[in-house]
This record gives C-alpha cells, sequence and structure tokens, in this order.
C-alpha cells in the first residue's frame, strides 16, 4: 500500500471482490439493469410499516444476500462498512445491530458506496481485517420526506430535480479469493464551486468529481483510456455534461468510456429528469451491472467516481451553497 | 334552477389566468409551495385593503374566491368588518372568524385523513 | 482565480446549460386546471343558493371553500391528488385545493410519529406560514382601517 499524493492509495496486495448482492425498487427493476439484479422488489415497503424500516430491512437483505453470494457465513465478516443517506446514518446502523459484527458507519451521502470500498480496500490490503462488507442503500420515499416534501403533496418537480433510487449493493472485500480486485482508490476532498440550487444536485457534485478523478489519473499515473468504464456516481444527465465539459477545460477528454449510474439506472422514457441519483445509485449499479460485466471480461478495467452531495435541509436553509464530495475506487478484473 | 353561463366562463378564465401568472413564477424561480400560497395570500389581503377585492370579486365570481387570493381577502374583510363594529378587539377577532369555517374544515379533514390512509410513494405517470 | 470569481463562472455556466421546462405548455396546464377548479367552486356555489336560498352570501362561498377542502383531503388521502399536482403545478397549488393538500400531504406523512408529534404536530409544516400570514396581514389591515 502505497500513497502516491495524499489521496490516492495503490493496493499492493489487491483486495478482492468475492462476494456481491444487489437490490432494486419495483422501478429500478423495470430499468435496463434489470437483468444483472441479484433481487427485485414489487413492493418497496418490505411489509414494513415505515419507509425508514423498509430502508432498514432491505440493507439487511442486501447484507445478507452478498455473504451469501460469497459462500460465507456471517461469522466470517470481520466488519462491516456502510452508510446511507439518512440522518444520522439510522439504516445502517440499525441493520447493523442485526449482525453483530464490527460496524464502521460512514457518510458520504451518495458517494458512500466508493468510500467503503475505498476504505474497505485500505483495511484488508494492510490484512487489518481479512473480509469485510461493505453496504449502501436508499430508499426514494424515505429520502423524500427528509430532504423534500411529503409524497403526497401536490407539487412538481424542477427539470433538474433527480430521482432518489430505492434500492441498493453490498460487496465483499477479501485478501484472498477470486473476483475482481480493487487496485488503486482516491479519497476524494469536499469541493463546492457555489451552486445553492437543491435541486440541482448534478451541477453541485461535478467539480468535486473532476477534482477526484484527475487527482486519480495523475496518482496513478494513467489516462482515460486505460480504462473500459469510467462511471460517475449519481451526476445524472446535467451533471456529467457539466463533468464532460470541465475536464476538457483541465485537458482530459472523456470518451465512449464515460458513463453515470444515474443515468444507466432507468429507462429513458421514464419521468425521472435528470436520472437517478441517492447513495443506492452507484451501489445497486455497481454490485450489479458492473461486477456482473468484471466477471465476465466484458470490462477488464473500470473507475467508479461516486458522487455524493453534502448537504442537509438546516444548510440549505440558512443559504448555505452545497458542497460535493467524489471518492474513486479502481477495479480490475482478475481470476 | 338555473346556471349563469357566464359567472362559469368568467371563474374560469380569471381563476386560471391567476394560476398560470403563479405557474410563471414556478417555472422561472422554483418556488416552493408554501411561498406561493404566502405570496397570493398577501396579494388578497392587500388587494382588500386598499378595497378593489369587492369589486373583483364581483366580476370573476368564484374565479376571484377559490383561488388563496379570496381567502387572504377573507382575512382582511373580518379584520376590516371588526375593526368597523368593536374596533380594536375587531381586528383581532374579525379575521379568524370570517374564515374559520375553512380552517376548521382543513384542520378536521386532515387530521381523519391522515388516521385512515397512508403516504405512497410516488409512482411515475 | 479566486475562488468567488470561479463560483460565479460555474453559476453562470450551469445557468446557461440547465434545461428549460416546457414554459407555454406549463402555464396552459396550469391556465386549464386552475380555472377548471374555480368552475367546479361556481358551481358548489350556485347548488347552495339553490337549496339553502336563506344563507348569505358570505356563508355560501365558505360552505363552497369547505366542500373544496374536503375534496382536496379525500383525494389527497386516495394519492390521487399528487398526480393533479405533477401535471397542473401552480394550477392546483394556488387555489384552495393548495393550501388543503399543503395540510393534509404531512399529516400523512409523518402520521408514523404518532399522533401528538406526527399528525398534530407537522399538520402546519408547510401551511403554517399562511396561517402566521394571513393572521398578521388582517390585523395590520384592520389597524390600517382603524388608524385612518
Amino acid at each position: 500500500m502505497f500513497s502516491t499524493n495524499k489521496q490516492t492509495v495503490i493496493f499492493n496486495n489487491k483486495p478482492r471482490i468475492i462476494g456481491n448482492f444487489s437490490i432494486g425498487g419495483p422501478l429500478e427493476s423495470k430499468g435496463p439493469i434489470k437483468d444483472y439484479l441479484h433481487y427485485k422488489l414489487e413492493d418497496d415497503t418490505l411489509n414494513e410499516s415505515s419507509f425508514e424500516k423498509a430502508e432498514r430491512k432491505l440493507l439487511e437483505h442486501i447484507i445478507f444476500g452478498a455473504i451469501d453470494n460469497a459462500n460465507l457465513q456471517l461469522d466470517d465478516i470481520d466488519a462491516l462498512l456502510g452508510g446511507d443517506l439518512l440522518n444520522q446514518i439510522i439504516s445502517s446502523s440499525f441493520a447493523a445491530r442485526k449482525f453483530g459484527i464490527t460496524f464502521i458507519g460512514l457518510y458520504s451521502a451518495c458517494a458512500t458506496m466508493a468510500e467503503s470500498l475505498a476504505l474497505g480496500a485500505c483495511l484488508v490490503d494492510r490484512q487489518v481485517f481479512k473480509k469485510v462488507c461493505c453496504a449502501t442503500a436508499s430508499h426514494f420515499s424515505s429520502a423524500e420526506r427528509q430532504y423534500r416534501f411529503p409524497l403526497e403533496l401536490g407539487n412538481q418537480r424542477p427539470p433538474t430535480s433527480q430521482w432518489t433510487v430505492t434500492g441498493g449493493g453490498a460487496s465483499i472485500l477479501s485478501h484472498e479469493g477470486k473476483g475482481p480486485m480493487i487496485t488503486s482508490a482516491t479519497f476524494g476532498k469536499v469541493v463546492d464551486f457555489g451552486i445553492k440550487d437543491v435541486n440541482n444536485m448534478g451541477a453541485c457534485m461535478a467539480p468535486a468529481a473532476m477534482d477526484t478523478i484527475t487527482t486519480h489519473l495523475q496518482g496513478t499515473n494513467s489516462k482515460v483510456e486505460d480504462y473500459d468504464l469510467i462511471a460517475t456516481g449519481d451526476l445524472g444527465k446535467l451533471g456529467s455534461e457539466i463533468l464532460v465539459d470541465l475536464l476538457e477545460r483541465k485537458g482530459i477528454k472523456l470518451g465512449q468510456n464515460y458513463s453515470d449510474c444515474g443515468n444507466l439506472i432507468y429507462n429513458k422514457r421514464e419521468k425521472v429528469f435528470m436520472g437517478g441519483s441517492g447513495s443506492g445509485c452507484s451501489a445497486t449499479v455497481f454490485n450489479s451491472y458492473i461486477l456482473h460485466k468484471l466477471r465476465n471480461g466484458d470490462f477488464k478495467k473500470v473507475l467508479l467516481v461516486a458522487t455524493g452531495a453534502l448537504l442537509s435541509t438546516t444548510t440549505t436553509q440558512q443559504g448555505d451553497s452545497i458542497p460535493g464530495i467524489a471518492h474513486a475506487v479502481c477495479i480490475e478484473g482478475g481470476e | 334552477m338555473e346556471l349563469n353561463i357566464l359567472d362559469y366562463l368568467v371563474s374560469f378564465v380569471v381563476g386560471g389566468l391567476i394560476c398560470a401568472l403563479g405557474q410563471i413564477l414556478v417555472v422561472r424561480t422554483n418556488i416552493t409551495t408554501a411561498r406561493i400560497l404566502v405570496l397570493f395570500l398577501t396579494i388578497g389581503i392587500i388587494l382588500q385593503t386598499i378595497g378593489v377585492y369587492p369589486y373583483f370579486k364581483d366580476f370573476a365570481k368564484a374565479g376571484a374566491s377559490v383561488p388563496i387570493i379570496g381567502f387572504g381577502a377573507s382575512l382582511a374583510k373580518g379584520a376590516i368588518d371588526g375593526a368597523k363594529t368593536s374596533g380594536i378587539l375587531g381586528v383581532f377577532q374579525g379575521g379568524l372568524e370570517a374564515t374559520a369555517g375553512g380552517i376548521a374544515t382543513a384542520i378536521f379533514f386532515a387530521f381523519i385523513i391522515a388516521l385512515i390512509f397512508n403516504s405512497k410513494t410516488k409512482h411515475l405517470k | 482565480m479566486d475562488s468567488e470569481k470561479r463560483n460565479q463562472n460555474y453559476n453562470t455556466y450551469v445557468e446557461a446549460k440547465v434545461p428549460k421546462t416546457k414554459f407555454w405548455q406549463a402555464l396552459l396546464k396550469a391556465f386549464v386546471v386552475g380555472g377548471l377548479i374555480c368552475c367546479v367552486g361556481q358551481l358548489f356555489y350556485d347548488l347552495y343558493a339553490y337549496w339553502f336560498p336563506t344563507l348569505s352570501e358570505a356563508q355560501l362561498g365558505s360552505a363552497m371553500l369547505s366542500t373544496i377542502i374536503a375534496i382536496t383531503a379525500i383525494l389527497t388521502g386516495l394519492g390521487i391528488f399528487d398526480w393533479i399536482g405533477a401535471f397542473a403545478g401552480a394550477g392546483s397549488v394556488i387555489p384552495i385545493t393548495g393550501f388543503a393538500n399543503s395540510i393534509v400531504s404531512p399529516s400523512m406523512e409523518f402520521k408514523k410519529e404518532g399522533i401528538i408529534f406526527g399528525i398534530c404536530v407537522k399538520m402546519f409544516s408547510i401551511a403554517g406560514p399562511v396561517i402566521v400570514c394571513g393572521v398578521v396581514g388582517s390585523v395590520l389591515a384592520g389597524l390600517i382601517y382603524l388608524i385612518i
């Protein structure tokens, strides 16, 4: 493990992703990634009495599923790394209550999946832990009530708004075994370009993604063409256009290999405006579509750059601008 | 029972125009529900205070009273009428007295409906 | 480049990139739905005037508004009103339906936190400003009348 700058980490022992699991909500299960999902929800309440409880249960299922997928028992997992969007990351911590293993709660808003993978890889690479589970989920209805308005309020969503993904995913990282390996990661800086529009998350997060991508490419001495896929987390249609522009000004040209999880998750015809968002967005797409393609060899090298907008309703009401963060993880296919 | 078609025509056009005016704000500024409501309510209070609203209502019928402008105007009218009949005490009593029906209905139904129904995830059309 | 300048440039750039709502279409939807809601109001007004000829104009108006509020509350409960709202925008917000919907929807949403702390406390979390501004405004209006 070697830190080339103060952000990028190269993993010498190459932690493997030996198991993964993803669940999509009813809408996500109709989208382009439907064939790659491990489980499709028909009822987004999961027979729970509230959406917060549903999100918690969703996360429990995801973690169990991933452990099962890796052919392991709960005892084999040394630590659980995860987070979600709800205040005090209640979904993850309350889900962790059920497992009785070491829990490291993380919060980077929608960038939590990449953060947990990067941190998990650090821990496994140094053999602090042998096997860790990285899990993240989000739920449209619980996020909506926390960040926006009651579900039944008859208001119009602005054209720049995004749709919080109901779903999530988990990956099991191990120091040994078979599966795609995490070769490097870049922890992001909090970047704020002064956007105050809560309905335009893409524009808030694009500068952070730009910062992390440039740092990662420098830190690992790689080029855009080296990757089969560079996937940002949930910039959405507008945000990814902005990112392409921003990087072009820095002399980095994103090509056909660039994609955004928020654009991948829903059909074009759905009225989700700019696409998916939420911590479950990158988690679901990564643990279904991307890992599947890495396993079957369609992708050799993937850079996952999950982006998060670090706001709360308090900060926006007090007139603060919205800072963004992006964490990058490089995953390579391998035996 | 006879319905005056003209009343409906004028209600539709005036009510619709007020809403279209609000929609311009929504499209241009992404204004939130609470802000639109307060803004148009205040317009109603002002129209009543300067004495324009009664003429406007005579002309536009439900087109003037159904938008929240009408609610604001009733509040102001209640307070002003109260001032006429019982001075300063009426100023404080009149407003809510005039709108008590609407507010009580809203609170009562909100309570009952909330007991019966649960919020559902938004479905895409 | 100092960060303030950079932020300003970025905001201008984003402003230009943001997709615009179909302006005239949105306006037309708001116009039609808003107009229709007012017509429904007029219909109830006429009905009540026919059924109860003794009522005063103010009482008829109040009864009509209460009816629309009740209908909106039921439509909100059934999960229909948020569709109307998403379609019409200001067309269903500015009529008294918007006021009713903004009281009913948070009550339903926060029911899980209990009757007192959920329904009762959150009921006016959106429409509270309407009552506050309305009362303050009306008192001011009355005071102005007294002084003049």
